[in-house]
């Protein structure tokens, strides 16, 4: 089946940036540019596409998310986050470890990879464990892993806290070339906490976690990228001093990638006053200085990715008392709305909020996606960055609905998903 | 005049009015507690519920004895960890209790907020008797009255608390409602005992005891939590009883009529001396005896008696 989609402003970031149609045949892309004529032969089955007034770009790129499967699908499955990730524009997503069995070897590897088929819709790219049961003694099989179809390794919930594990994670990821993910959380420093540290924790009596516990991570991991020569992607920075760190880390030419999410940059720890757990993630929401940070990180490229860390959790996991709930909100079907902020503010261009949604984390963990480039997988999204809506969590298509978001009157919204050619978000 | 909420989750909501109308309605129950029969029908037809997910048994008591002298009928529920089933929520377990027909929950928990949570969900008062590093603000009301005993204007007073303040609900209510009221707040701990910003409440921080009591009026010593040991807090009992113990030589600094407080249960010997403990300088009895009058002030309040 062909596709024709006419009209729309193409923005395939760095490649193409302007009105222009984009022809799929056979799930690839064949073309692309202003007024494409479609020879009479490719008419056939032909459906066209009218994004006039939308924009055209490639389907978004998550590096960091959570399906929960196997072993937690009463908060999500690989079917329904695939449905999730989709209506929120990601066609590609990467998916943490931390399910039960822990993916930490071949099995579960192929198992996700299988359900992720039988699901279809979403690209499922799955993340390795460094440490058997993310334990943080034992490598994991890390070559098994990448055999399997692992893109990269982390025990993203769980980080190593032993400096020497993550440097030997680190050099044997070199053999395959694999991007080291760490959730940068000094356990002894967090000790316990639920929130960050600072006034408002102060206030409400609640266990801090301070900046420092990530700081001294980010600062660790660096000085074990510079000394190994690994790919270090940090994830979901959320702190000043570590967009200071790797800022400084890029311009001494380490080899490292850095991730935020759209909550660290549209909330601050205010967010926990009423003490409902969908103000609760790891790392936590931070102070109004920190989210400043971010945005200057976005601006400038220390930062290279924005990820979802989309972490479902059920109803009444959520309900427990703060400290006792699990860390986490869901996050792909906010994502796009919450980036277009930053575009409003001015402190991405739009072409640039893209770029970081889509060819910047393809980049990170060499994923050929992210790009709208002849003979690349056709994963597309329409996007109308100036609709405005209200975000109703009953609407998601996640299982979950745990976010902060609710209510929240946003502009820009998925219109239509496309993978592989095929239409698996939004009416024909 | 009467409280704006249906629930008491903490001093810092309070308004310093409402503080004060708190203050005025228990001075009246306090006469009650010297009759010789100790009881008013207020309450007479009501129920409260004392919800404590944390042992306690003096602040139980004290609230219980508050309701019974109301004429309410008092329910004591404390689950204890171990016999709350996975999966059954606090709020769960607060609706079972409202189908009961509770009139006032008086709830102890170990999470902060767990009373804020458990207020929006019921249809019935809540009191927050202790929520985790929170708020304790019966606590805070009841050492306000006190203080009022011998010094009645707070405005303009030094008010001392020494002790663990990170982990202390009895310190951030007293926080709040003696810099309503316009007290002059000092803190003495050691830095690892005192949480981020803690002076953004216009309170002024010390870590040698000497210097924090000069000139005081008052004194709050807070219990010091002995499982904190080993987690790096302080080196050992020995030495934080050396650095922040109140003994009769400190206390010459603080003003000759200082009056010294306790919320207990007292550690004699490393946070005071006992000498302190029974001198006529400490009112830490007292204490006890105008909880169960502030108690019954608030009930009477919340329970919508004052609004007549």
């Amino acid at each position: 089946m062909n596709m024709l989609i006419r009209g729309g402003t193409v923005i395939d970031p760095g490649q193409f940036h302007g009105l222009g149609d984009v022809f799929i045949r056979a799930g690839k892309i064949e073309a692309i540019g202003e007024h494409l004529s479609i020879a009479e032969s490719d008419m056939v089955e032909l459906t066209i596409i009218d994004a006039q007034g939308l924009v055209v770009a490639p389907g978004f790129v998550d590096l960091h998310a959570h399906l929960r499967e196997p072993g937690f699908e009463h908060k999500e499955t690989i079917e329904t986050g695939a449905s999730s990730a989709v209506a929120g524009g990601f066609t590609s997503v990467c998916c943490m470890p931390n399910t039960s069995p822990v993916n930490d070897n071949q099995a579960v590897t192929e198992f996700i990879l299988s359900r992720a088929k039988q699901a279809g819709k979403a690209n499922i790219f799955p993340i390795g464990a460094i440490t058997k049961g993310s334990e943080g003694v034992e490598l994991a099989e890390i070559g098994d892993l990448f055999a399997a179809g692992c893109v990269a390794i982390s025990d993203d919930g769980r980080p190593v806290m032993n400096s020497q594990v993550m440097r030997r994670a680190m050099e044997y990821a070199q053999a395959f070339d694999l991007p080291v993910v760490d959730h940068c959380e000094c356990l002894h420093l967090s000790d316990g906490g639920c929130m960050n540290e600072g006034f408002v924790s102060t206030e409400l009596g609640m266990p801090g976690i301070p900046n420092a516990s990530e700081d001294v991570m980010v600062a660790r991991n660096i000085a074990l990228a510079e000394l190994t020569g690994a790919r270090l992607h940090l994830a979901h920075l959320s702190t000043a001093g570590s967009v200071r760190l790797t800022r400084q880390a890029k311009a001494n030419g380490i080899p490292v990638t850095a991730e935020v999410c759209p909550h660290h940059f549209s909330l601050t720890d205010e967010a926990a006053r009423d003490f409902h757990a969908n103000a609760k993630m790891s790392p936590p929401l931070r102070s109004a200085a920190d989210v400043e940070a971010l945005k200057e990180g976005l601006a400038d490229d220390t930062i290279d990715t924005i990820a979802t860390d989309h972490a479902p959790h059920a109803i009444q996991e959520k309900q427990m008392e703060f400290d006792k709930a699990p860390f986490g909100i869901v996050g792909f079907e906010t994502a796009f709305p919450l980036t277009m902020a930053l575009v409003e503010e001015g402190v991405l261009s739009l072409e640039r909020a893209i770029e970081k949604l889509t060819s910047a984390p393809a980049r990170a963990f060499s994923l050929k996606k992210g790009t709208l480039a002849v003979g690349s997988d056709a994963d597309v999204v329409l996007l109308d960055p100036s609709h405005s809506w209200v975000i109703d969590p009953t609407q998601f298509h996640s299982k979950s609905q745990n976010t902060p978001f609710t209510g929240w009157n946003v502009k820009g919204k998925v219109i239509k998903t496309i993978v592989a050619g095929t239409i698996v978000y939004g009416s024909d | 005049m009467g409280l704006k909420t249906k629930d008491l989750l903490g001093v810092s909501s309070l308004t310093s009015d409402e503080i004060r109308l708190i203050l005025e309605t228990s001075e009246s129950f306090k006469e009650v507690s010297g009759r010789e029969i100790k009881k008013v029908p207020a309450l007479r037809g009501k129920t409260v519920v004392n919800l404590f997910f944390e042992p306690s048994t003096r602040t139980r008591t004290s609230f219980e004895l508050a309701a019974k002298r109301l004429s309410a009928d008092v329910i004591n529920f404390s689950p204890s960890t171990s016999s709350i089933v996975k999966g059954e929520t606090l709020l769960d377990t607060a609706r079972n209790i409202e189908s009961m027909q509770a009139d006032i929950i008086v709830l102890r928990h170990s999470s902060p907020g767990a009373a804020e949570t458990l207020a929006k969900g019921v249809r019935s008062s809540v009191i927050n008797a202790g929520d985790g590093w929170h708020e304790h603000p019966t606590q805070a009301l009841l050492d306000l009255f006190t203080i009022k005993e011998r010094k009645p204007n707070i405005e303009g007073l030094t008010v001392t608390i020494v002790g663990d303040i990170a982990h202390s609900r009895v310190a951030r209510s007293n926080i709040f409602a003696l810099t309503k009221l316009g007290a002059t707040v000092r803190l003495v701990a050691p830095p690892t005992m005192i949480p981020l910003h803690v002076d953004r409440f216009g309170v002024s921080v010390f870590s040698s005891l000497d210097a924090g009591l000069e000139g005081a009026d008052v004194i709050i010593m807070l219990r010091l939590q002995l499982e904190r040991l080993g987690r790096a807090f302080f080196p050992s009992i020995r030495e934080y009883a050396r650095l922040y113990c109140l003994t009769m030589d400190r206390m010459k600094r603080a003003k000759p009529d200082v009056m010294i407080m306790h919320p207990g249960p007292l550690n004699r010997g490393v946070e005071i001396a006992p000498e302190i403990a029974d001198s006529q300088s400490a009112v830490i009895l007292d204490q006890v005896a105008n909880g169960v009058a502030v108690r019954m002030g608030l009930m009477y309040l919340l329970s919508g008696s004052g609004q007549a």
